[in-house]
């Protein structure tokens, strides 16, 4: 008989509903049952609502228990779980679960099933084939296959992949640089962690494949200080890689040269602007450059710089490894490829979602999300982080997609989506959106800086009632000020919850509410 | 008369060659590519509002008043940040673009104090101004929200204040600070609405980095960052722009007046060696012109030990003539004498010299730069054919490795400091060659590629073993060499370099450096690009000064590294116009332009001009003529504005020789220690009362313009000129421009020079003259001047200054920033918040040995003499080797220097003294001594006690 082998997540989110007190029963069932288990720390499927979510090895695959509690665990063994036994928190075949089965894994498609620190396990479920294929082709063939791929910049902007590769490849320098920013601030995100958490080697063969493409040697993963099971699992990563020849003078025996560090944050939202993320890298007070130069010509130390977010680079082996056009042919409108939608905030499912783009807000709220945990109507979601947009249920028809959003005055950011129910004060969303910039701007410019605090108190006057109509107009012109004055998408951004809020929701402004029409409009 | 205002282009000027042209408001401008939108537009006078963009430091992109549209381009990008391009459409001025500015106007005043009428830069203030070209009519936000107008005023610093609540945090000081003067002591501190400035880790500006040099508060658009002086005075109302009387870099300044009040001094942009940047000397320490101390009438008194009478003009002048008259009669034409100053213009330099030989009748002249760079011009001319440096300080921006050896620029220079620090932050290399780990070894942005501390006095050998590896390891520039330089010489001096004495292995042994250090600074200085070497007087002032001069130009000659842009050797000039002095012709043996008196037809050209007849022999120098005195031959002496009792070496031997003379006759503005010893004493002017002009250590002949009249009635030419009239002399100058003309009537380098001429260019290098109309920055460009580059032979011959049992220390000398030389200006101002006393610099183990720990009292004691003050235990000296500054009269530094000197130009071995360091109780007895004494001999009758210099 083979050795039984229990998957255990350690994932954050895992760990906090307590996987690791889940482990120690399953050791202590083990002894008792004087039994010889293997347990396989993985990541998360990302299924947060079943965490821990424990899969045990069955000849027949796979079988999922969820959400398993340390007390639950003498019990499992009772029921012969380590056959798959049945049990009332028997899940089955996780991929069968339909959260699960209704999604296109590509940049995720390990994360949660693989021993995250094995680069054999690694390679097993397909790793390092993204690599191989990119030292077979050489930079310009690998800029091309991830220009044709349309991958775009899953931090939130969009920009092209490719294109910013190239922009760098051109740059004439002894010594550029390929940054990854992990500096996942946005509220309902946490993509980038369970990468970091759950599949580092799909970031380091990332970067690898980025560094070939743009003539780096160097890359660095700016990580935020709150992720510090994220540094830490992530360093583990980078040394193991080092010995297995993948980082280092020869990467997989190649010409090329590439390695990576690790750089821990401060705690600013700010440095997960690209800019500003430099600055902070580079051991400043983070602070947000102008453009340009672009950091693709003058970036971390004033060389040129391929400033990525994670789940760019992390989607960049699977690209290279099944070709451009399986990932293009997926997608909608020039939004290619799939996204890891993050569900957050009062929602009955919330968890890590990944599907081509395109999905119908409505669906990944209702059917995906499974509407609200409170079980009350939903009455707005915040999509794309505490610089996105609030949309009221009118706006549910709109496609999972950047130009989509976009035309409604919206941005889908990162992916994360934050949920509300009917309890939600709109007025007081949009005086927190104010807020937090007053507190998180990096100072510079002047909008930001001091518009921040100006649009709190106006927000509170409006509420108060006080000259209302004055303020309202106030208001408004103070959300043009800073959309069109700000230095970067911080300031820039932080009018779309704020008018959103308004323009949806001005009963919660004292206003009288939309009619129907109105708000279909 | 009107202030000066320099245009402010928002954003440094590009030196890219390649043209673009676009269209600004309708308008067709052409400018380098790399140029801004905005100062494209201020190109062609158009003004974008902005607040934080500023032309001496990048462009920031913060206020976001200078948004613009452009056809084509989405958003409203920031006319400071995005650069031109071609054929592109700019809208400066539209309605959208004004709401926004206005919108972003009522931002920053909805935190700003409204005391606009009470301000202290009411009419001079980006910020009103800038509130005004939006047309901002209403703050519709209020003023009771959230803001800072409750934040404390930091007056830490003695010169400016700092006023947070009227910040708004355009980084412009910072900037600033970074860029401009690379200290880096200011930061934006906090985030969103509570980002401030802070100096330091938040401790105020005086407890902080800042080196008060004043880029912050020129570069703040508010009153924020404001000197003390305008809060007093009001805004100035005109500026005439003049130059610095500090240090060689000669800084030009916009001197802001009221009236005839300075009100403050302003690094003025289009100054050639400054350009626009300043140090904590000129730009703040000019209180001394006012200073109570100043004497405003002449005095005299029959013996030293009696009370000053203060006298008329005339009487004065009249026992100058009689006296000088009387102890040529009894005891020869030569036994008077006269010292030019090294702070006093070329033109009152120029006339003491010919007072001295056409009027005295004999050569006895001699100038400050014995003391500091003679060996400079010594050693220059006889290698490269001219005494004086070879480069501009922009070629410093060229240069990929610095050599700096034996000067300590970040204090002594510190505007050229800052510039070499930009460029070393730009990626130069850095060697540096000094016994003491000065700040530019490692600071902000900047480390030392090497630092050689070797022991002092071993500068010679160690140039001959940076030479041995050039030579030996086959790093010699050989195409140079042969096609510039004399190959004989050359050929001499490569077999004698390569002797194994010389050595990085032999010289290691006792300079106290690794020879594999020597060897790869040697390596890099001969392979690492455009080599350029800076030094200074810790070159100079040793028994070898003029041999280690020799050696650095056969290093930069061997390696290929003189006649170009970024390359030379480059004397630190210590005074404002020491260069100027010794062209001027202030050596006993040589006229203007350094022409030796031997030289028959040079003689004769100025005895046609003056009409007189010249001594062809050469007169004594400074210290043979206080050892005549002592002898009982010398016995009178004019000295115009130096205190050679401080700054000369050997005190006791100097106080010697000054009380051996019947009479001593001192011009200067203070009765300074020299003046204890004096017994006519003619009050002088300072740099803001006279005209003139000044020549740096670029060899830049700038102006000095006069911006108040003398407060002692004549500038120092008209002392110098009623002095020979005094003595029967029809001297008939008017003005300065006239001497200037007969200086370049006489002088063929300054063949092309004249006030108007000045006027016009602004400051010209010399050689001007008609086969370099517009100046000479560069030296030796083509060809030396002497012909071919000669490589002299460089033998190590240690000092006779030795340690042994007594003195097993060696003690070496230099300066600080906040202080000039000998104090007597910058005493007199409140620099001395920074350095109120001289202190002994001592290693942490020479110090436990003998017990001493920080701040104690010590005796330093040497064969010459000994004084106390008190010790700094520090590991920036080396071991076995103390330091110390001379700027306080009572720290008497000099007591202990020897009177070992250059064996070519008897310049003082002021750096390499054996010493004996010891704990004492306090100021020794003969400092006691000194106080008392100095006192008694500054007492004028009927007047109040005269206040004690100031401390």
């Amino acid at each position: 008989m083979t050795r039984p082998r229990i998957f255990v997540p350690r994932d954050v989110g895992a760990l906090a509903l307590g996987a690791d007190a889940v482990e120690r029963a399953i050791v202590d069932a083990e002894r008792r049952h004087s039994l010889d288990i293997e347990i396989v720390r993985t990541g998360s499927r990302g299924l947060f609502w079943l965490e821990p979510m424990i899969e045990v090895a069955t000849p027949g695959g796979r079988i999922a228990y969820g959400p398993v509690k340390a007390g639950d665990v003498a019990n499992l063994f009772d029921a012969g779980f380590l056959d798959g036994g049945p049990h009332p928190l028997r899940l089955g075949r996780p991929e069968d679960i339909p959260f699960l089965a209704r999604q296109t894994r590509f940049t995720f498609a390990r994360c949660g099933i693989i021993d995250r620190l094995s680069p054999a396990d690694y390679r097993a479920h397909g790793g390092w084939r993204g690599l191989e294929r990119a030292l077979a082709l050489g930079p310009d063939a690998i800029v091309e296959e991830v220009t044709k791929s349309g991958l775009r910049g899953r931090g939130g902007a969009g920009f092209p992949t490719g294109i910013k590769w190239r922009t760098t490849a051109l740059a004439a320098a002894p010594q550029k640089y390929i940054v990854c920013n992990a500096d996942e601030g946005d509220s309902g995100t946490f993509a980038d962690r369970m990468i970091l958490e759950g599949d580092p080697f799909v970031l380091v063969e990332g970067m690898v494949i980025a560094g070939i493409a743009a003539g780096a040697s160097k890359g660095f993963v700016y990580i935020r200080s709150e992720y510090p099971h994220g540094i830490e699992i992530f360093g583990r990563a980078l040394a193991i890689a080092r010995a297995e020849g993948i980082l280092g003078p020869r990467v997989l025996g190649s010409a090329y040269a590439f390695d990576i560090e690790i750089r821990v944050g401060a705690g600013a939202y700010v440095c997960g602007e690209e800019t500003a993320l430099l600055d902070s890298l580079e051991g400043k007070r983070g602070q947000v450059r102008a453009k340009p130069p672009l950091p693709a010509h003058h970036g971390a130390f004033g060389k040129p710089t391929v400033v990525n977010n994670v789940i760019s680079l992390a989607s960049v082996p699977a690209i290279l490894a099944d070709g451009a056009d399986t990932y293009r042919d997926i997608g909608y409108g020039r939004s290619r490829g799939t996204m890891p939608i993050q569900l957050a905030g009062n929602v009955k499912y919330p968890g890590l979602f990944e599907a081509g783009f395109g999905l119908s807000l409505g669906e990944i709220i209702d059917d995906i999300g499974g509407g609200t945990k409170s079980g009350r109507p939903v009455r707005a979601v915040q999509v794309g982080g505490p610089l996105g947009a609030y949309f009221p249920r009118a706006l549910f028809d709109t496609p999972f997609d950047y130009e989509a959003f976009a035309a409604k005055d919206g941005l889908i950011g990162h992916g994360g989506i934050v949920v509300f129910d009917d309890m939600v004060d709109m007025a007081r969303q949009a005086r927190f959106a104010m807020e937090f910039c007053s507190i998180e701007s990096c100072g510079k410019c002047t909008p930001c800086r001091i518009g921040s605090t100006r649009g709190v108190e106006v927000i509170d006057r409006i509420v108060r009632g006080e000259r209302r109509a004055e303020n309202l107009v106030l208001l408004q012109e103070l959300c043009e000020t800073m959309r069109f004055g700000s230095l970067c998408a911080l300031g820039g951004f932080v009018p779309f919850p704020v008018t959103s809020a308004l323009t949806y929701f001005p009963e919660d402004f004292g206003g009288a509410p939309l009619t129907a029409a109105a708000r279909a409009a | 008369m009107s202030l000066v205002n320099e245009i402010d282009y928002g954003t440094p000027e590009s030196k890219a060659e390649k043209l673009v042209s676009l269209e600004i408001d309708g308008f067709k401008v052409t400018v380098p590519e790399g140029t801004s939108i905005m100062r494209a537009a201020m190109e062609i006078g158009i003004k974008v509002p902005k607040l934080c963009a500023y032309d001496m430091v990048d462009s920031f992109g913060s206020c976001r008043l200078c948004l613009v549209e452009i056809d084509g381009r989405n958003g409203t990008p920031a006319s400071c940040t995005t650069p031109v391009a071609e054929g592109i459409k700019v809208t400066t001025q539209n309605q959208r673009l004004g709401r926004i500015r206005r919108n972003v106007m009522e931002l920053y005043i909805s935190d700003h104090p409204l005391d606009c009428l009470t301000c202290s830069a009411n009419g001079n203030c980006e910020l009103q101004d800038m509130a005004g070209a939006v047309g901002l009519r209403e703050v519709r936000y209020g003023y009771d929200g959230e803001n800072h107008l409750k934040s404390e005023k930091d007056a830490s610093n003695p010169y400016f204040t700092f006023d947070p609540a009227k910040c708004i945090v355009c980084s412009r000081c910072v900037r600033a600070c970074e860029e401009v003067q690379g200290t880096f002591a200011l930061t934006i501190d906090g985030r969103g609405f509570a980002s401030h400035v802070a100096a330091g880790m938040d401790e105020g500006f005086l407890a902080s980095e800042c080196v008060s040099c004043g880029a912050c508060v020129q570069a703040c658009p508010t009153a924020t960052l404001m000197e003390k002086s305008v809060i007093e005075a009001g805004q100035p109302e005109h500026s005439v722009v003049t130059t610095c009387a500090y240090c060689g870099v000669g800084c030009s300044f916009k001197a802001e007046m009221k009236g005839d009040q300075v009100v403050r001094m302003v690094p003025w942009k289009d100054g050639k060696a400054n350009h626009g940047h300043s140090c904590v000397k000129g730009r703040f320490a000019w209180g001394y012109t006012n200073h109570q101390d100043r004497i405003l009438n002449p005095m005299v008194r029959e013996k030293i030990t009696d009370p000053w009478r203060e006298v008329s003009w005339d009487e004065a002048l009249g026992r100058v003539a009689s006296e000088f008259k009387r102890l040529q009669s009894q005891h020869g034409v030569g036994a008077i004498g006269g010292i030019t100053s090294s702070r006093c213009t070329n033109e009152e330099a120029y006339l003491v010299q010919k007072l001295v030989r056409a009027v005295f009748g004999n050569n006895n002249v001699d100038t400050c730069a014995r003391v500091c760079h003679s060996p400079t011009g010594y050693g220059l001319s006889k290698t490269f054919g001219t005494s004086a440096g070879t480069q501009d300080f922009d070629s410093v921006e060229e240069a990929d490795i610095i050599m700096v050896i034996g000067a300590n620029p970040t204090d002594a220079h510190p505007v050229f400091g800052s510039r070499m620090k930009k460029r070393l932050r730009q990626g130069a290399k850095l060697i540096v060659i000094d016994p003491r780990r000065i700040d530019l070894v490692r600071s902000a942005h900047i480390e030392a590629q090497y630092h050689l501390p070797l022991l002092p006095g071993t500068n010679v050998a160690m140039l001959n073993a940076l030479a041995h590896t050039v030579v030996t390891e086959g790093l010699v520039a050989e195409a140079y060499v042969r096609e510039r330089c004399d190959t004989q010489a050359f050929a001499d001096w490569a077999e004698f370099v390569s002797l194994p004495e010389n050595s990085p292995e032999a010289v290691a042994a006792y300079a106290g450096v690794a020879a594999a250090d020597i060897r790869a600074a040697a390596r890099l200085f001969a392979t690492g690009g455009n080599g350029a070497i800076y030094y200074g007087l810790g070159v100079t002032e040793h028994s070898q000064g003029t041999t280690a001069v020799m050696g650095m130009a056969n290093l930069a000659m061997a390696t290929g590294n003189i006649g170009r842009r970024g390359v030379g050797v480059n004397p630190m000039r210590g005074q404002n116009n020491v260069q100027g002095s010794c062209d001027m012709g202030s050596f006993p043996h040589e006229l203007s332009g350094y022409r030796h008196l031997s030289d028959t037809a040079t003689r004769t050209m100025f005895e046609r001009d003056w009409g007189v007849p010249l001594d062809p022999e050469p007169g004594l120098r400074i210290n043979n003529m206080l050892d005549a005195a002592c002898d009982g031959s010398f016995r009178g002496i004019y000295i115009q504005g130096e205190d050679i009792l401080q700054s000369d070496p050997d005190t006791h031997h100097v106080s010697a020789g000054l009380a051996a003379m019947e009479c001593v006759v001192v011009q200067d503005l203070f009765l300074n220690e020299t003046a204890r010893y004096a017994h006519i004493f003619l009050p002088g002017s300072t740099f803001l009362e006279k005209d003139g002009t000044f020549i740096n250590a670029e060899r830049r002949f700038g102006m000095v313009r006069k911006v108040t009249a003398p407060k002692n009635g004549y500038a120092d030419w008209e002392i110098t000129v009623a002095i020979a009239k005094a003595m029967g002399m029809n001297w008939t100058y008017s003005h300065p421009s006239e001497v200037m003309d007969e200086i370049a009537r006489l002088t063929p380098t300054f063949a092309g020079v004249s006030f108007k001429r000045l006027e016009e260019a602004g400051s010209l290098q010399w050689p001007i003259n008609d086969k370099a109309p517009e100046g000479t920055p560069i030296m030796h460009v083509g060809s030396f001047v002497r012909g071919k580059g000669n490589f002299m032979i460089t033998e190590y011959v240690p000092t006779d200054e030795r340690t042994g049992p007594r003195f097993p220390l060696l003690l070496t000398t230099g300066r600080i920033l906040s202080q000039y030389n000998v104090g007597a200006q910058t005493r007199r101002t409140a620099n001395t918040v920074w350095h109120e006393e001289d202190r002994l610099e001592i290693h942490p183990h020479d110090a436990e040995q003998r017990g001493i720990r920080d701040c104690d009292w010590v005796r330093l004691a040497s064969r010459s003499g000994e004084t106390s003050l008190r010790a700094r235990v520090t590991e920036r000296v080396a071991l076995g080797v103390v330091y110390t500054t001379f700027h306080h009269p009572t720290t008497q530094a000099n007591v202990i220097t020897t009177d070992y000197a250059d064996w070519a130009t008897s310049c003082p071995e002021y750096k390499v003294t054996a010493v004996q360091v010891s704990p004492s109780n306090g100021p020794s007895q003969w400092q006691e001594t000194y106080e008392d004494l100095s006192r008694k001999t500054r007492r004028i009758a009927g007047a109040a006690p005269v206040v004690e210099a100031a401390e």
